[in-house]
């Protein structure tokens, strides 16, 4: 499914970082396409530099060298036009479920009335199921509700782009897997283009279009895979025989690149 | 109900064992007036110079504190927001806040006089240090992730400081004050006991030199329920501003 036009492009992305010992190559030479309404998974060892691009994307930083452009412009700095889901959350604890939704209706960037702002509160706490939990503060809500309430929120400035590092890698597997068919269910009704962070090959097969599999540091592509799978896609997917073929191929390449990045480190410190 | 008597309970028991004390014999009683002596005392200061030395003491710690507390907090904001600035300044302000506020009295009375100015300079200087280390070490815990989240949905720099720096602020800001308002309360009955006619520590300085132990123990717990109201009011306060967080201080 890489038929609609191009809206993130790698161009032989590089990135290191300054350290003790010199500068560190972290993403090294990477170029790929990320097309409308594509949703791409990202899979990778521990610290290879899945967050590095995802920030260069968000435009939290720049690229050491090469580019990546956003519809074939370069990127700014972060915007709302890129819907951020952090692994952490960053749920603003001061302020109520219903006014973290609207945090971003009450910007310059995209003011709404009082009136547009509680139909959209409204519109997505329904959607996420937070419709009882209004006027509560963060602080009372659970692991898979701040999540929900994360989306919610990025989702009300209606981004064209979602950029998710590892969402739901804090939620136990059944609210995780809730959470996966929330997602692909708010997609189907509001499309965006996707860039996700995953760390499960199972979650990354069963929601994306595309998965690039990284290396090891200095990541490089390792082989971007095609998923065949039509959408809209449910649990019984995971139990067919193809789910499984792809399933035992990405594992072996991302068990394989673990393996380097263990040579690595023993060589490191040997 | 319970919770009257459970609030009541410590102080009824405090009030005996002052009892006991006088009555034990394990002191000499003319050393230890009884609680119901006191009280006498207090009325009958009530009606002579008490209001004047308790509006006197308050006065002056709301005005040391206020001053101190107006410029601890843009400069904690500052310090605690940019970390190359704290890293240079924050021994500075760390061997003034070592100095104890007592300490300097002297030098201030030689600066400044005997007068209101004098006690206001020892207060403003004890409430703007103790409040500007709690201000910038609370603020530098802010996570960046806020930052983060306002910026991915459209905000700027503007609308960043007033929509997530402030909130998250406030309880810094409150809790700078309750530090700073314990610290200067104990600074100005000091400052009160070396050099001045009126205020609480005044009374008590006056009341030892004749000897009037039950004056002094006036003095004593005037200082002490002062303070746990003003604490109150502001945990109050405190309580209805930030109403998100789970527990308070
Ligand atoms: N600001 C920085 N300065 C120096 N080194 C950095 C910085 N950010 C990341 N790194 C290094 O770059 C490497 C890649 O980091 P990154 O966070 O992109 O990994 P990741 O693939 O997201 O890992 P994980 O799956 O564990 O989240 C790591 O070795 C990290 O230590
Ligand atoms: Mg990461």
């Amino acid at each position: 499914m890489t038929t609609g036009r191009v809206r993130i492009a790698f161009d032989r992305l590089s990135v290191s970082f300054p350290t003790a010992r010199g500068r560190m190559l972290v993403v090294d030479d990477v170029s790929y396409a990320i097309h409308d309404r594509e949703f791409v998974s990202v899979i990778g060892p521990s610290g290879c530099g899945k967050t590095t691009t995802m920030n260069i994307v968000a435009g939290f930083m720049q690229p050491s060298s090469g580019a990546v452009t956003l519809d074939g412009k370069p990127i700014a700095g972060p915007g709302p036009d890129r819907g951020v889901i952090f692994q952490e959350y960053g749920i603003f604890p001061w302020l109520t479920v219903k006014q973290n939704i609207a945090f971003g209706l009450t910007l310059g960037a995209n003011r709404q009335g009082a009136a547009v702002r509680e139909e959209v509160c409204q519109r997505y706490m329904r959607l996420m199921g937070l419709s009882d939990f209004a006027d509560a503060w963060p602080r009372m809500l659970s692991g898979g509700m701040r999540q929900r309430l994360a989306l919610a929120r990025a989702y009300a400035v209606k981004p064209q782009f979602l950029l998710m590092d590892e969402p739901f890698g804090a939620l136990d597997a059944q609210t995780r897997s809730a959470m996966q068919d929330l997602l692909l269910q708010v997609l189907a009704a509001e499309g965006k283009t996707v860039m996700l962070i995953t760390h499960s090959v199972e979650e990354a097969i069963y929601l994306s279009n595309r998965i690039v599999v990284m290396t090891a540091r200095p990541t490089r592509i390792r082989e971007i895979i095609d998923v065949p799978f039509a959408y809209p896609r449910t649990d019984a997917l995971h139990e067919s025989k193809e789910f499984g073929e792809l399933r035992s191929h990405v594992r072996d390449l991302v068990m394989q690149e673990y393996a380097v990045q263990a040579k690595q480190s023993e060589n490191v410190s040997g | 109900m319970r919770r009257t008597a459970l609030i009541l309970a410590p102080w009824l028991l405090l009030l005996c064992a002052w009892y006991a004390l006088h009555y034990s014999g394990l002191v000499n009683p003319a050393l230890v007036p009884t609680p119901h002596e006191v009280a006498v005392r207090f009325v009958e200061l009530m009606r002579d110079r008490l209001p004047l030395d308790i509006l006197m003491s308050t006065r002056r710690v709301f005005v040391g504190v206020i001053c101190g507390i107006v410029l601890a907090v843009p400069v904690g904001f500052v310090l605690g927001w940019y970390r190359t600035i704290r890293t240079f300044i924050d021994p500075v302000i760390n061997f003034f806040r070592a100095l104890p506020p007592i300490a300097l009295i002297p030098l201030v009375i030689v600066y400044f006089g005997v007068d209101e100015l004098a006690k206001t300079v020892i207060l403003f200087y004890a409430s703007f240090f103790a409040g500007v280390i709690v201000m910038y070490e609370g603020i530098s815990q802010i996570s960046p992730i806020y930052v983060r989240v306002a910026r991915t949905l459209g905000a700027t720099d503007f609308e960043i400081f007033r929509k997530v720096i402030v909130p998250m602020a406030v309880p810094h800001m409150l809790t700078a004050l309750r530090v700073a308002l314990g610290v200067a309360w104990a600074t100005l009955v000091a400052s009160e006991l070396i050099a001045a006619q009126q205020g609480l520590g005044a009374l008590i300085q006056n009341a030892g030199s004749f000897f009037q132990l039950d004056i002094i123990y006036v003095g004593i717990i005037c200082i002490g329920f002062i303070a746990l109201l003003m604490d109150l009011a502001l945990r109050m306060a405190t309580r209805r501003f930030v109403s998100w967080q789970e527990r308070i201080v």
